[in-house]
Formats: C-alpha cells, structure tokens, sequence
C-alpha cells in the first residue's frame, strides 16, 4: 500500500500554496485555442474541497453577470498553470454550500487577519 | 500467448494525461518472475512455462515443492503457474521475467479470482432488471419465471437463479497498460482488474486483435 502513496507523492505538484476553504483565489488555467495555448484566469471563493492525494479537487464560486458559476478543478492537474490566494477568509465550516442561497452583502466571506 | 507474467494487485490510483484528463490506473506489481521448469513436447507432450513469483521463507515451502525448487536451483516461491507460450525454446530454466516485457499502449488481459460477494439474487448476479416498487406491484427483485408447467414438467439446466457469486476465476480482456516503471516492477493499467488488494494476478498479452 505505501507503493501507491509514494507513487502519487512523485506526481503531486509540490508548488501548490497553502489555501483553504473560504479563500479568494485566482486559478490560471492552460486553455487551447486552435493551435496556440494561452492562460485564463478563474477568480472566486473555494467553496469546498475534497479527496486527498492525486486525486485532490476545488470548488470555485463566482459571480459572473450575475449568475453563480462554479469549476471544480483538480489540484494537481497539468492544465493549471499556478493558483494564487487573493484573499484569506475566516469561517466556521468545510463547506461554503450555504453561499449558494446567497445573494449580495450577505454571500461574503469575513477575510481572516493574520 | 506471445509473453506472460504473474504480479500482485496493489491497488488503484489515477494518473493524469497531458491534456488534463485523469486515467484510472490498477497499479500491479509485475514480477520478477522466475521459470522453475520447462514443459516440452517431446517430455510432456505439450509446451509450456512454469514460472514462480514472490519470495517466501523455507519453512512455508511443502518438500514435494521444495525439490522442484531445488532442482530448478532457484529461490522458494509463494505461486507457480504454468503459461502455455508459443516461444518457449526462448526461456531457460531461472530466467527472470520482470515487468519490462511489458509497453506503454500494449494491451492486455488480466485473470484472477474475483471477490466473493455471498449468496446474491438474480438483479445482482446477472444484471437482471427489477420489478416496479410501487403501485401495488408486490414483485420487486425475483428471478422471474422458472419456464412452463406441465409441459415440460422441469426445469431447463442453467436456468438463473440466485447462488454464490464471485471468488471465481475471471479473466478482464484488452485493457490498456498507462504505465510501466520497470525499476519497481510495476505495471499501470487502465481500468480495474479482479479481486482485492494483493491478489495474486496473471498477466498476459490480448487475445483480442
């Protein structure tokens, strides 16, 4: 069994920074168009996250024109290019469903002070 | 068959493709593998590969065993299998196999013993559908009927019917190998194989195309 730990530790990113459920974060994702490749930036709150190891995938909430989007992207894939924490927050829960039902002032998330 | 191996199940994992698409991969740990003996068709009349795998200490080796070790002059093995290859004029006897026999993109079959899954009904053990739930339906999961009544006045062999299932023989055809690490012995291979975690595995090219 500890074969397959380290033959997922060996294909984990090791550059990922430390972010967690309740973050703003910036993804940039690797997109292709036609031929060329260029970056796409998805900015959002992570609204969960989940599994462990390889196999470990965010949620990203955003409000885009006023409807909710949400990518789940796995961490450890090729196609992201870098993530970066915009902005920390403070709550209380694993999961930020509840955002869901949300809508204005009351969908933000309390930044956490350091 | 053209090339054989024994391995070990280890158990699954994904890999990720360079476009981003995640592979679901049983890692296996591929021999190595030794040949104890040699079945030719003048002595046995028929040709095959015995080839052992996994080290075990002495004592768990029974004596009839033990001698065919000795005289092979290799190292005591938990299993011993025969595989019926065509070129068997090319293995000697303590050659080692190991998990390079293998490529990327070889496609493969896989036997081994299933898991046990108990006494199971028709619905799980054939696929069969079910019944309606609702609506005053009082037939859920049955096997349906068993045939006509007077006449014949019996019911037909291999009628399906609810038994043990699994921990049978069972053989997954043309999967596909992701991955090879030849230093660790391990094959990666798309899709899942039978039965648990360290089940002994016998590995073998396609017999599809």
């Amino acid at each position: 069994m500890e074969i397959i730990s380290t033959i997922e530790k060996e294909m984990m990113k090791k550059d990922i920074p430390d972010f967690n459920v309740g973050d703003t974060v910036r993804v940039y994702v690797k997109v292709v168009e036609g031929t060329r490749e260029r970056l796409q930036a998805f900015e959002g709150i992570v609204i969960q996250k989940k599994h462990g190891g390889v196999s470990e995938t965010f949620t990203v909430r955003r409000l885009s024109y006023g409807v909710g989007v949400e990518r789940v992207f796995p961490v450890h894939s090729p196609k992201i290019e870098r993530i970066e924490v915009v902005r920390r927050g403070r709550v209380r829960r694993a999961k930020l469903f509840y955002l869901r039902d949300r809508v204005g002032k009351a969908a933000r998330v309390r930044e956490r002070n350091r | 068959m053209k090339k054989g191996i024994l391995g070990k199940k280890l158990g699954m994992t994904q890999l990720f493709n360079e476009d981003g698409t995640v592979i679901p991969v049983t890692v296996i740990e591929a021999g190595p593998c030794v040949v104890t003996q040699i079945k030719t068709r003048d002595r046995e009349g028929y040709s095959a590969v015995l080839v052992g795998y996994e080290d075990i200490r002495e004592k768990l080796v029974n004596k009839p065993l033990k001698g065919q070790f000795d005289k092979a002059g290799v190292s005591y093995k938990r299993y011993i299998r025969e595989l019926p290859l065509d070129n068997v004029e090319d293995y000697s006897v303590g050659q080692e196999i190991k998990a390079d026999i293998f490529a990327e993109g070889d496609r493969i079959d896989i036997s081994g013993r299933s898991k046990g899954k108990g006494f199971a009904g028709n619905i799980k053990r054939f696929g069969h559908g079910t019944g309606p739930k609702s609506h005053g339906s009082h037939y859920h999961r049955g096997p349906g009927s068993h045939g006509a009544g007077s006449s014949p006045a019996r019911i037909f062999k291999n009628r399906k019917l609810p038994g043990r299932m699994g921990n049978v023989r069972t053989t997954v055809q043309n999967l596909e190998i992701a991955r090879v690490d030849a230093d660790r012995n391990l094959l990666m291979v798309k899709g899942a194989v039978p039965g648990p975690k360290g089940n002994m595995l016998i590995i073998k090219d396609t017999v599809k195309r």
